[in-house]
């Protein structure tokens, strides 16, 4: 056995814990999974069955924790984990599964399919077999403190812009600010008009807020590859620098695997709470709403629909609070069938995006969010996720179906604030 | 004693009508689920045959068997056989005693050799052959003596057929079935503790009538007689399918007439022919008293668990194995979860931080 | 052996030896998940886990929409299955007593005439269910041998049960005794195999709940 399988063992039975020994007892192969996984529906491969994707893992569970596993194990009539499985395991634990945990959401015995996944994630990366790609970003992640190689010279150019365009400065490092802005590097290179909504609507409602220089990411490399190590390595980060400027509360961006990974998994990968709590922007917009701190301005007369991102709503528990939002400024808002918490994955999230090699499929399983769409037909898409967002830009330019993805908060600003921003303290 | 007489000359000289004779023919035939063609043969058979001999070797019995063949009123199918046969030898009937009972058995047996019926009830000893003899003469010798020149072997009554009673836990005389002992010659088993009477005649004169042992099943019983299970003919079955059981022996169930199911009642697992024959003279029967089957016709009736325990249940005490059980189980269990805790508190110690350096190769202070 | 050897050897070690091992087997399965333990979770709740877990027991019985629409057959033979099974085992007269004697608990049976219908309805289901593990593509292909053995194990005791009641074929006691062997057979192997989801389930559901209620999903 080679250093690294037994590395991997080692990580794969470290994982197996007393809800995964429960899972794996109580599966009967009814298939059920299936039926909900995104990436079976849309290409009926029956590998793509989300408990089969645990195989490899069952079996250590069955041979190392239970005493009929034991036994099979000793007299060879139950077979070790080779590094050929796992190769042959790695486009189904990475290629074909963004972590949208819908499986959890169905599976008759209970099982949390999706959590189990996440730590065979673990297992595979101990064992050199997480894709390039993500091995890729999560190099430049630990190097540079961004997936996309973003460096705060960069952010700064960008932040420097907004400052022209708004005619105010945007809080850089404020010691005992309220709040500390995260963001992901999808909004700094790509959609930097998040930016510049946030910084407004933070000034209108009169926030005290900051970004810290040396923590702005709010993505995480090292959850998504599967290694806990680097993410808590990457979380450390974004804890010290929120706790060494005295923050109550840290923001996370339009992002649902950051704020998975900050909200959720980040106090258990450092092993202890934070001293300060974590809010997605829309729960923080909603909080406002709820203070009455802002006011409908104007409403969009178009019809629209909102995507839930999966680890935002399913997994991370925020559905309501976009929708309070966008009732503040929708006059036509229509549900996908499937919304809330079973609304189906853009196929983009979980470090799917950044692999190419999955690229092809990750088309492909489309044609369930199309279907989504084209059973309402709204005039444009709502988001709270620049992956997502990203995702159903090309999808739907592919599939040629003419149809904006917008982000909540921009358009939220859109609606909440006077149309034009105040020049009047341009230099 | 011998006679010449036929069986018809006999029933003459005792003062039976033609018209009884061919009543008692008409109902042996209904008994023994012949049909009615065959009275007239039975009639013929009957006028011609010789008066057979029989001889009754009981053993370790309780004489109930008897007991029971002989309670009838006159006159009665069990008493025209009783006349009608000639019951060389038997304990408790016979008025001799001592040598001179002994020595017409064995008259009997010289005389009409390969002609005479052996019934048998009680159990024969095996563990030592001195818990029970007769002058003597171990049950085991003088059953193989007596059953050498037999022309048939009926064992009648439980004990007989099976072991019964003297076999039960923890059967400290070795007691077993005539079936066991005597392996070359026809044998018919009439279970029963004790069996029917009209069941004993009703075998004796299907041989009689027919020189021929009657059809049976694979233990040997009778079929007309041990075809159906008491379940099967009970009258209180409609209860059972209902669901409307007794719950104990005063409560409204029971003094319904409902099912005695849960009483214990061992009717489904038991061949007799009690539920339409019925006793004394088609009075009643067990479970038209109120109590339930004992299942006393099958063997280790004794030993079923208990006659108030429900067929459904086990025997023996189930609390304690249980109790064994969860003591081992969590004793095990402990041990086996420690054991993986352990493990993976092992597996926890083992690991090895992972950077981006050793992301995809393994740390090299590592074991090759 | 005669009928009535096979009647006693059944209904008193064999019993007690597969009831010591059901017992044995299922501690041990318990013992074996929950000393694993698991980790606290550090994160700020949103919502109550402990409520959470107990939700989600109760609510995964009601299927996702989607998937009575796509794994209609899976739903449907299911719960007959389940329903009926559980209406023969627990609310026939004989098996009640079993119960009572057993845990001391007593209840009201059903009249044998509806256990037969259900004994019927749940061997159809399960004969469903068999079809539909082997032409369907996804049970197909993750079935194992086990899942085999486990369909045969619980359709034993089902056929041999309805045979026994009816009186079809050889002697009723050895018809009986042949039934009460088959679910001998069922409580060995239970512990060691896919049949502990009768218990596990109840641990699956509320872990799962536990942790979306932690975070304020209704899972």
């Amino acid at each position: 056995m080679t250093a690294l399988l037994e590395r991997s063992l080692t990580v794969f039975k470290e994982h197996v814990d007393a809800t995964v020994a429960a899972f794996f007892s109580s599966c009967v192969r009814c298939g059920i999974c299936a039926h909900s996984c995104l990436f079976y529906t849309e290409t009926k491969a029956v590998e793509y069955t989300p408990i089969y994707r645990l195989e490899p893992m069952r079996r250590i569970w069955f041979q190392e924790y239970t005493v009929l596993g034991r036994i099979l194990k000793t007299l060879k009539l139950s077979p070790p984990i080779s590094h050929e499985e796992l190769s042959e395991w790695e486009p189904l634990i990475y290629d074909s599964c963004t972590l949208c945990g819908r499986c959890s959401m169905v599976c008759p015995v209970g099982n949390d399919i999706v959590t189990m996944i996440r730590k065979m994630r673990e297992g595979m990366a101990a064992a050199g077999h997480a894709p390039k790609g993500l091995v890729d970003a999560t190099h430049r992640a630990v190097k540079t403190g961004s997936p996309m190689g973003v460096r705060l010279q960069a952010l700064q150019h960008q932040l420097e812009h907004v400052e022209q365009e708004l005619g105010f400065k945007i809080p850089v490092d404020v010691q005992g600010a309220e709040y500390m802005l995260l963001m992901s590097s999808m909004e700094i290179m790509n959609f930097p008009e998040f930016i510049r909504a946030v910084a407004r609507l933070f000034k209108y409602a009169d926030l005290s807020w900051t970004i810290a220089s040396n923590a702005f990411e709010a993505t995480n490399s090292g959850v998504q590859v599967g290694v806990s190590d680097i993410a808590a390595e990457l979380v450390e980060r974004v804890v010290n620098a929120a706790e060494a400027l005295k923050v109550k509360t840290v923001i996370g961006p339009e992002c649902g695997h950051a704020y998975m990974a900050l909200r959720w998994e980040g106090p258990n990968l450092i092993g202890r709470p934070y001293r300060f709590k974590v809010l997605h922007i829309t729960e923080l917009l909603d909080q406002l709403r709820e203070a009455r701190k802002l006011r409908t301005h104007s409403r969009d007369v178009r019809s629209l629909t909102y995507h839930d991102p999966c680890q935002l709503s399913r997994r991370g528990g925020v559905t309501k609070p976009p929708r309070r939002l966008l009732n503040m400024i929708c006059n036509d808002f229509v549900e996908l069938p499937d919304n809330g918490v079973m609304n189906w994955c853009c196929g983009a999230g979980g470090g799917v995006s950044t692999n190419e090699r999955a690229d092809q499929l990750r088309l492909q399983v489309f044609t369930r969010k199309k279907q989504q769409l084209e059973a309402i037909k709204p005039d444009a898409v709502i988001t709270s996720c620049s992956t997502c967002r990203m995702a159903l830009e090309e999808a739907l330019d592919e599939y040629d179906m003419e149809m904006p993805v917008l982000s909540l908060v921009e358009t939220l600003a859109e609606h909440l604030l006077e149309k034009k921003p105040n020049h009047s303290e341009i230099n | 004693m011998l006679f010449t007489h036929t069986v018809a000359e006999i029933l003459e000289q005792k003062g039976i009508s033609r018209r009884q004779f061919l009543n008692f023919c008409a109902t042996l035939a209904s008994l023994m689920a012949l049909p009615s063609t065959m009275v007239a043969k039975i009639a013929s058979a009957l006028e011609q045959a010789r008066r057979p001999s029989v001889i009754w070797l009981s053993f370790q019995e309780c004489t109930g068997c008897t007991e029971s063949l002989t309670r009838s009123d006159a006159p009665t199918l069990e008493g025209l056989i009783l006349d009608t046969i000639s019951l060389d030898y038997h304990h408790t009937l016979q008025a001799a005693a001592g040598e001179g009972a002994e020595q017409a058995r064995i008259a009997a047996m010289l005389s009409q050799q390969n002609q005479y019926i052996l019934v048998v009830d009680g159990s024969v000893p095996l563990g030592n052959p001195g818990f029970s003899t007769i002058a003597g003469i171990s049950n085991h010798d003088m059953l193989l003596e007596v059953a050498k020149n037999a022309s048939a072997i009926v064992a009648v009554g439980t004990c007989a057929a099976f072991g019964g009673l003297p076999q039960a836990y923890p059967n400290p005389t070795g007691a077993v079935a005539i079936g066991d002992i005597v392996l070359d010659k026809p044998l018919i088993n009439i279970p029963g503790c004790p069996p029917i009477p009209v069941v004993i005649t009703g075998v004796l004169t299907h041989i009689l009538a027919f020189g021929a042992i009657p059809e049976l099943d694979s233990l040997k019983r009778p079929k007309a007689f041990y075809g159906q299970s008491i379940h099967d003919r009970c009258y209180r079955r409609p209860f059972y399918d209902l669901g409307l059981f007794a719950e104990n022996f005063s409560d409204e169930g029971a003094r319904k007439g409902w099912c005695l199911y849960k009483l214990g009642c061992k009717g489904p697992v038991t061949y007799n022919a009690c539920a339409t024959l019925k006793w004394n003279a088609s009075t009643s029967f067990p479970i038209e008293a109120g109590h339930p089957c004992l299942g006393c016709s099958e063997n280790h009736f004794w030993d079923g668990g208990g006659f108030y325990r429900a067929i459904s249940l086990p025997s023996g005490n189930t609390a304690n194995t249980a109790a064994y059980a969860v003591t081992a189980g969590l004793a095990a269990g402990v041990a086996l979860g420690t054991s993986n805790r352990s493990r993976k508190a092992q597996a926890e110690n083992e690991h090895q931080i992972i950077t981006i350096h050793t992301i995809d190769k393994a740390d090299k202070k590592d074991k090759a | 052996m005669s009928e009535a050897d096979l009647f006693m050897l059944v209904r008193g070690p064999l019993f007690h030896a597969a009831l010591a091992i059901f017992i044995f087997g299922n501690i041990i399965k318990f013992f074996e998940i929950l000393m694993l333990g698991h980790k606290p979770d550090y994160a700020e709740a949103r919502g109550s886990a402990v409520q959470g877990g107990i939700r989600t027991i109760f609510s995964r019985f009601i299927p996702d929409a989607g998937i009575w629409q796509r794994a209609t057959i899976t739903v449907i033979a299911g719960y007959m299955f389940h329903l009926g099974l559980f209406t023969v085992i627990f609310l026939f007269a004989p098996h009640v007593l079993i119960f009572q004697d057993l845990l001391g608990l007593k209840w009201k049976a059903l009249p044998t005439q509806i256990i037969d219908a259900a004994t019927l309805l749940t061997m159809l289901a399960l004969l469903i269910l068999l079809m539909h593990r082997l032409r369907d593509p996804v049970r197909c292909f993750l079935s194992r041998p086990c899942d085999y053995l486990v369909w045969s194990a619980t359709m034993l005791p089902l056929i041999t049960g309805y045979l026994a009641f009816h009186r079809f074929g050889i002697a009723p006691q050895t018809l009986i005794a042949v039934h009460i062997f088959s679910v001998e057979f069922l409580l060995i192997i239970f512990p060691f195999t896919s049949l502990t989801h009768a218990f596990t389930l109840f641990l699956a559901r509320y872990y799962t709940g536990f942790t979306a209620g932690h975070r304020g999903i209704n899972a």
